[in-house]
């Protein structure tokens, strides 16, 4: 439709559409370029989470009478899933987890990483980026076997080095071992959108504010800060998410010891394979999936905060 | 089950025809026509877990199962293994996907607990019912009536049990000696147990006693702890068609736990680890654990001098075992004197299968003298049946102890569907004491929990 | 099991606020010359003092974080050349046989043979696929466009769960997609897209459009300028989705061992957890080795893509 219309002028208020379609895609050819994904992901992600909203309404069960002959049984499960203390104590841990490994722990780390070399070159930082990738892109079955080897009561490396020999950090502190597991883990995401978002930061405008006396903090408050709000924003929403729905703690911890790190998604697994309560653990996801959902309309509402701020 | 899969398909409409398209290049799968094919699928892998089950299969059933058909028969069968070598919880998710869309293996290991609720679902189906011979097979008279009880849910044969178990205590006779205790030990009552415990704690540097505890051992703190306790303190946790709560046996074998943690003569780090038990294990090999609740296996895999995991070169001198003592004399299940549970699993036949009755030769052909006695390849341990036993466990006196004295007293758990979520609870009432409540309380909750998993206070008895 | 591939909802955010540049305080003006002079003397010395004390911050902190990074990864490089290694990282006895012996397992390095084709293919796929889309709807508005993305991005978080497993494998099987390495990578395909054609949407969104009008007045087709003009601009930001990919299936253990039957398509995600003995005992000689051999395909890929894209998000996930 666009086609014919040819070039809107340069700055013409209306028609952000036609103007961004530079290649004169069209309405039609630009369906089917979505279309193989698109197709790949109704059959293989919309239908199967449908239909897991569906088993959320049954009592079906992996093995037992409930596999042979599941009946549909209403908001059963979510009455039993917000009334058991399994459910509330998973979701305490899961915030905290959230909280602590993603929100605190990796945004800041990532952060401090990516300002600190923001003008560096050479070694030190290819040496500092690639380690902190390293962690970010090996399997997870490595790097749990890696953190449990470094964690172990007995011979591990960490009693080792604080000479803190017999310490069981996965028993005694299982909650911050998996916190700075998944800080190890995840900061180079951030490190990397914080690096590109710093790279928009223009030098002369923290020259400025250098010579004029502000300091390291003031310079990230008014300078830094404002311009880069929106990656901020942006990171702190996929980490967190991200972070909801991690499972790798389960191999460090197994969800122990008693329960202490038993985040959602280990509590969806030991559920739904454990227990094969398929219907109860199809339930659980379905609340979870809405918890993300506040989770994502809180971030967007400050997102739109702030464009509203700005304009 | 069906129900969910045809509804999928008629929901998922175009979906399914595009990705079908796509997936012509896939494989087809399929069985040929001309010969009959079977598939046996086992927890094993070559390299991996349970290697000697799986090159069993793969070496010697099957050349040695078709060589005897184009023998017997002149047929020819196309008989192949899916190896799989995971843990057990996810092989068993594996084949229940399966077997709930219409599919599986002709021909699967299940563990014994496993066989209730994959019979309450249809998954399978008993013996009779798939196999019109399943009772003219003369390896059943080979097997006792109580190990039978393995593949058997509500006095219906479903498989053959391929092998038992049984539980005992190991000690460390070395450890005994050095605290002033004799080397040869077999307690009669708890409070010799724990009489033996408390001259061990003496020794620096040395756990008395580990019996395992916790949700992080999963299964192995109910078969190596609670359930042999509770069977010598009297009782079943599954009765007359109910399921034990707060009672006396209860809340005497919680006792007993809350005893061990809180003097000291248990170490209750342990039990919360991922890897506690291989830590028991390793520690036991090391002479830092007095007293060990564990399985044959133990003995045979895990201080086994070359075999073992966790190997004692002089495991015969130093590793020492004795039945687990009831209460006090005479107060276990049946007025027992000591007590002991047994595990282990059982062939099953797919009653999807294409062909049952050849499926069936070929269980009963893995089931035979010979076959078994291959798979050990002269190793001792016990099997299903007695003839074999008889041959292969001669030269071993820890093995030959279990089968002629534990074997006689020990008991099975109930195959229900019920029964994994009931054991959670009680791994995690025993993680509860360890950690410092008292066995009452612990108890009481306990018994309010199982209401839930249960179905209702009316499948429970004191 | 392992690392289920994340998806997560991103806002679209569309603009950036231009936001001005901060107002920092001015100092006052300087009274007369001299003062000023004392003035700059005493802010040189301050900026030195502040300059060494910066310096040694920057080293320590660059030194924690080496340490903190590097750490874990100590027992990777050890223990596999270790005769017998426990959990702890110190003095082995150097030995190969742990490669022997992975050398000799059937289904080791066939594994890793599996896990290229596995995580290739769904790279592939949801490269190509992603940037089809993206590129459609970052610069054709269809109707309901952010709304879906959103929908789709939360419900990748049901699907990646454990409780999705019997719509996905009933599906599977319906599909004859059962015991095929096709069926994985179309499963986790579906699963990593949504969150690929987010992340590239806003790449996309952040190239210039000139080049392709232009292009467009020379009489290219919408395909052309894709594949000439927009790929090599967005290079970067597909190295990434393309790596992120990878990561995500290598990882993967739930999908392809649940899909698969027959071993030999085992990828090495499955073939890891198989290095146990009966009472489930982890084989940690075997499994330190295949550790290491496991990590290395990625690691190779990520200095191959980090020498070639300079691997970062070049402006790429804007705002």
């Amino acid at each position: 439709m666009n086609g014919s219309k040819g070039r809107p002028l340069a700055g013409a208020p209306a028609g952000r559409t036609d103007r961004s379609d530079a290649a004169g895609l069209g309405r039609g050819r630009a369906a089917g370029f979505v279309a193989p994904a698109m197709l790949l992901i109704v059959a293989f992600l919309l239908f199967p989470a449908l239909w897991t909203v569906y088993l959320g309404l049954t009592d079906y069960q992996l093995t037992g009478f409930a596999a042979a002959n599941p009946q549909v049984v209403g908001l059963e499960n979510y009455d039993r899933a917000l009334s058991d203390d399994r459910f509330s104590n998973s979701l305490v841990l899961t915030l905290q987890f959230v909280l602590g490994s993603a929100v605190l722990g990796q945004a800041v780390l990532g952060f401090a990483i990516a300002w600190l070399m923001r003008n560096r070159v050479g070694a030190l930082r290819r040496t500092v980026e690639a380690l902190v990738l390293l962690a970010w892109i090996l399997p997870s079955s490595v790097i749990t076997f890696l953190w449990i080897a470094l964690l172990d009561r007995d011979g591990g490396t960490l009693n080792a080095l604080l000479n803190t020999p017999g310490t069981a950090w996965l028993l005694e502190y299982p909650m911050v071992s998996i916190i700075v597991f998944n800080i190890w883990k995840g900061a180079a995401f951030s490190m990397m959108l914080y690096a590109a978002a710093l790279g928009n930061v223009p030098p002369s405008h923290l020259e400025t504010a250098r010579l004029a006396g502000a300091g390291t903090f003031q310079q990230l408050r008014d300078v830094v800060f404002p311009r880069i709000k929106g990656h901020v924003l942006t990171n702190l929403l996929l980490i967190s998410l991200w972070t909801f729905n991690d499972f790798t703690p389960f191999l460090l911890t197994a969800g122990g010891p008693e329960n202490r790190t038993e985040i959602m998604p280990v509590f969806i697994y030991r559920i739904a394979l454990e227990s094969g309560e398929l219907g109860f653990g199809a339930a659980i996801s379905v609340l979870m999936l809405l918890i993300n959902l506040v989770i994502a309309l809180v971030y967007m509402r400050l997102l739109r905060q702030r464009k509203d701020a700005s304009t | 089950m069906t129900v969910f899969t045809r509804r999928a398909v008629a929901m998922t409409g175009a979906a399914a025809a595009v990705s079908l398209t796509l997936t012509a290049c896939g494989s087809g799968g399929g069985s040929g026509p001309d010969t009959d094919s079977l598939v046996i699928s086992a927890n094993a892998i070559a390299g991996g877990k349970n290697e000697q089950e799986a090159k069993w299969i793969e070496e010697w059933v099957i050349p040695n199962f078709v060589e005897h058909k184009k023998e017997k028969d002149d047929v020819d069968v196309d008989v192949s293994f899916d190896a799989s070598g995971v843990d057990d919880e996810q092989y068993k998710t594996k084949l229940a996907l399966d077997l709930q869309g219409g599919s599986g293996p002709d021909i699967m290991n299940l563990d014994g607990i496993w066989i209730g609720e994959f019979a309450q679902a249809g998954y399978i189906k008993p013996l009779t019912e798939v196999v019109t011979q399943a009772d003219f097979w003369e390896g059943w008279d080979q097997i006792p009536e109580a190990v039978q009880k393995l593949g058997s849910f509500e006095n219906e044969r479903y498989g053959i049990p391929a092998g038992t178990d049984g539980r005992v205590l190991f000690y460390n006779k070395d450890l005994f000696e050095q605290a002033g205790l004799d080397r040869e030990w077999q307690p009669e009552s708890w409070d010799e147990l724990i009489e033996a415990a408390e001259a061990l704690a003496g020794i620096d540097g040395v756990t008395p006693v580990q019996l395992n505890a916790g949700t992080a051992m999963g299964e192995a703190t109910t078969m190596q702890g609670f359930l042999p306790l509770l069977a010598g303190a009297g009782e079943h946790i599954w009765d007359k068609g109910k399921w034990r709560g707060e009672s006396d046996a209860v809340t005497d074998t919680l006792g007993l736990y809350e005893t061990i943690f809180s003097d000291g003569l248990g170490d209750p780090l342990l039990q919360q680890e991922a890897q506690g038990r291989d830590k028991s294990f390793e520690q036991f090999a090391e002479g830092r654990i007095g007293i060990l609740l564990e399985g044959d296996y133990f003995w045979r895999s895990v201080v086994h001098p070359e075999l073992g995991i966790a190997p004692m070169e002089d495991r015969d001198e130093v590793v020492g075992y004795a039945k687990i003592p009831a209460i006090a004399p005479g107060k276990g299940i049946h007025g027992q004197d000591y007590a002991s549970m047994s595990g282990g699993s059982a062939r099953v036949v797919n009653p999807e299968t294409d062909s049952p009755e050849l499926a069936f030769e070929l269980l009963t052909f893995m089931n035979s003298d010979e076959a078994l006695k291959a798979l050990l390849e002269g190793e001792a341990r016990i099997t299903a049946r007695t003839d074999t036993n008889a041959d292969v466990l001669a030269d071993d006196p820890m093995l030959t102890f279990v089968a002629d004295e534990v074997l006689p007293i020990t008991a099975y758990r109930p195959g229900l569907a019920e029964y994994t979520r009931v054991s959670t609870l009680l791994q995690e009432a025993t993680a509860s004491v360890v950690s410092g409540n008292s066995a009452q309380d612990v108890a009481a909750s306990y018994r309010d929990k199982l209401e839930g998993v249960v179905g209702g206070a009316g499948n429970i008895t004191n | 099991m392992t690392s289920h591939p994340d998806h997560a909802a991103v806002p679209s955010a569309s603009d950036a606020a231009p936001v001005a540049v901060a107002t920092t305080p001015s100092g006052p003006p300087p009274p007369d010359a001299e003062h000023r002079r004392r003035e700059a003397q005493r802010a040189a010395g301050r900026a030195g003092a502040r300059k060494a004390v910066a310096g040694i911050g920057f080293y320590t902190f660059v030194s924690l974080v080496l340490a903190f990074f590097s750490l874990p990864l100590l027992w990777l490089a050890v223990a596999p050349f270790d005769a017998n290694p426990g959990l702890s990282a110190s003095l082995p006895e150097f030995t190969l046989q742990n490669f022997r012996v992975l050398w000799d397992n059937p289904y080791a390095m066939r594994s890793l043979g599996n896990s290229v084709i596995l995580a290739g293919g769904t790279g592939l796929l949801v490269v190509a696929f992603a940037a089809l889309a993206a590129y459609a709807l970052s610069r054709v508005r269809l109707p309901g466009r952010d709304m879906l993305l959103y929908v789709l991005l939360l419900l990748s978080s049901i699907v990646t769960g454990t409780a999705a497993m019997v719509p996905l494998f009933n599906l599977a099987t319906e599909l004859r997609l059962i015991d095929s390495q096709l069926g994985v990578i179309l499963v986790l395909s579906g699963g990593l897209l949504p969150s690929a054609i987010f992340i590239l949407k806003d790449f996309m969104d952040g190239t210039p459009r000139s080049y392709e009008e232009s292009a467009r007045v020379f009489g290219a087709s919408p395909f052309q300028i894709m594949r000439d003009i927009v790929v090599p601009v967005v290079r970067p930001g597909l190295a990434t989705i393309g790596v992120w990919s990878v990561a995500q299936v290598w990882g993967n253990f739930l999908i392809p061992f649940l899909l698969l039957r027959s071993p030999d398509q085992y990828p090495a995600a499955v073939v890891m957890y198989t290095f146990y003995t009966e009472g489930g005992q982890a084989n940690l000689a075997l499994i330190s080795t295949f550790s290491l051999l496991y990590s290395v395909p990625v690691i190779l890929m990520f200095l191959f893509v980090s020498s070639r894209y300079g691997f970062r998000f070049h402006g790429g996930i804007k705002r």
